[in-house]
């Protein structure tokens, strides 16, 4: 089997993996870091996004052999400590999630769009957001905790 | 697992990924950014035996600026292409279109050579390149060959690309003058494309000349709507006669005449935008 090695939230990590393993199975299972979720196993949900060497990418749809040399950040890898990142700590504030199984990529697709924007209107936001679905249609909240996150990351 | 199980490899220059598909042939499929090829390997609707990674071919990727043409290497990414001054500056077509192609994270990882080579109906490169009159790049262990957008396309996922040549690059020859116009009509924008058009041509006092406008979503390829075109050209502008160049056929996402309707609409508006009018 080949062995993948990688950084991910700043710490390098190695696995021995079958060719066939995605990068978020890697995340998952390998590393146990499981709040990347897993929702459409197809690149639609969005649910599986992280940040690879600082762009977002859907880790359903990627191997983790792809990922060999990388530099990737999770969900886990946003908080310092007990501190949640601007972008969490906005998502908390707006009620920005229901059943939170979207949260870890809406969050994650919001910190890159912030990172390139920092004062998104509503409407960028709403085209930012178009590869993450929410299935209890919490848009609104998740709009809003978006626009302040990126209030707050800038500042 | 939800993949198939399959070997790996990941060839560092085009000679070696040439020759491991000579070795493999029809057992292999290559690699490009894989935002299809993934989906479809989760679906296990292809089940190779061998991948052929094409991510860490550095010479694949790169936008330059040639005599006459505009180079791109294959595995040059969407998001590349949407940052490039160049491509703004000498294919506004693809700046204009890249957009509509899915959304951030996919465009992130998906490159032009992997849409070129899937060839899927309802995209929006294939029909950019055939609008834009561009040539593609296949190479194999015998050597590489260009062939024009219009050769290329064969059918349904069905291209001019034998199973041991690997598309390498793509030139879009340069003509300072030419406008564009793109459209195309989704349910939800991001999602393929019901109908389409990429136009491009040159306007002279109002009047469109030399206009080429390819659709896409309508047939199994995408086609050049070359009497609606010339309509166009003498200021009929719906795509009144559109039917004389594509042929939807009803299928789960409407009847003919529906989608007939959708194709004029992308065409207008393709055609409208290409003159600067405000889409109506």
């Amino acid at each position: 089997m080949p062995t993948v090695s990688m950084t991910v939230n700043g710490k390098a990590v190695s696995g021995e993996v079958e060719s066939r393993t995605l990068l978020v199975q890697f995340i998952r299972e390998h590393l146990e870091l499981t709040g990347t979720h897993v929702g459409c196993d197809t690149s639609q949900c969005g649910a599986c996004v992280v940040h690879v060497n600082g762009e977002v990418a859907k880790s359903c749809t990627m191997l983790a052999v792809q990922a060999e040399g990388a530099n990737v950040t999770t969900i886990e890898g946003l908080a310092n400590g007990d501190d949640l990142h601007p972008m969490q700590e906005a998502f908390r504030n707006n009620h920005g999630l229901q059943c939170g199984f979207c949260t870890p990529g809406m969050v994650m697709t919001a910190v890159d769009l912030a990172n390139k924007n920092k004062n998104p209107s509503e409407q960028q936001i709403r085209e930012g957001l178009e590869g993450n679905i929410c299935r209890c249609t919490g848009y609104h909240n998740i709009v809003k905790s978006v626009a302040e996150g990126a209030r707050n990351m800038g500042g | 697992m939800k993949f198939p199980a399959f070997k790996y490899l990941r060839p560092s220059s085009v000679a070696e990924a040439a020759a491991q598909l000579a070795e493999h042939g029809d057992d292999a499929r290559l690699l490009a950014g894989g935002q299809t090829l993934m989906p479809v390997l989760a679906m296990r609707l292809a089940e190779p035996e061998v991948l052929i990674d094409l991510g860490r071919i550095e010479n694949l990727r790169g936008i330059a600026l040639e005599d006459d043409a505009l180079r791109l290497g294959a595995m040059t990414r969407y998001v590349d292409l949407e940052r490039s001054a160049l491509v703004a500056e000498h294919a506004p077509l693809i700046t204009r279109a890249l957009p509509y192609v899915a959304h951030v994270a996919i465009r992130n990882r998906g490159t032009i050579g992997g849409s070129v080579a899937l060839a899927d109906p309802a995209a929006e490169m294939p029909a950019c390149m055939l609008a834009l009159g561009a040539e593609i790049e296949l190479t194999s262990t015998e050597g590489n060959r260009w062939i024009a957008a219009e050769d290329y396309f064969l059918g349904l996922y069905e291209t001019a690309r034998e199973d041991t040549e690997i598309l390498t690059a793509i030139r879009i020859p340069l003509a300072p003058e030419r406008r564009v116009g793109f459209y195309e009509v989704a349910r939800r924008h991001g999602d393929y494309a019901l109908a389409g058009a990429a136009a491009v041509g040159d306007v002279e006092d109002g009047r469109i000349q030399g206009l080429r406008v390819a659709m896409f979503g309508c047939d199994d390829l995408p086609v050049l709507a070359k009497t609606a075109a010339k309509a166009a050209e003498t200021g009929v502008l719906d795509g009144a006669w559109l039917e004389a160049d594509v042929s939807p056929t009803s299928n789960i996402n409407g009847e003919a005449h529906i989608r007939l309707a959708q194709a004029r609409v992308a065409f207008r508006r393709a055609v409208t935008d290409l003159l600067g009018v405000s889409n109506g």
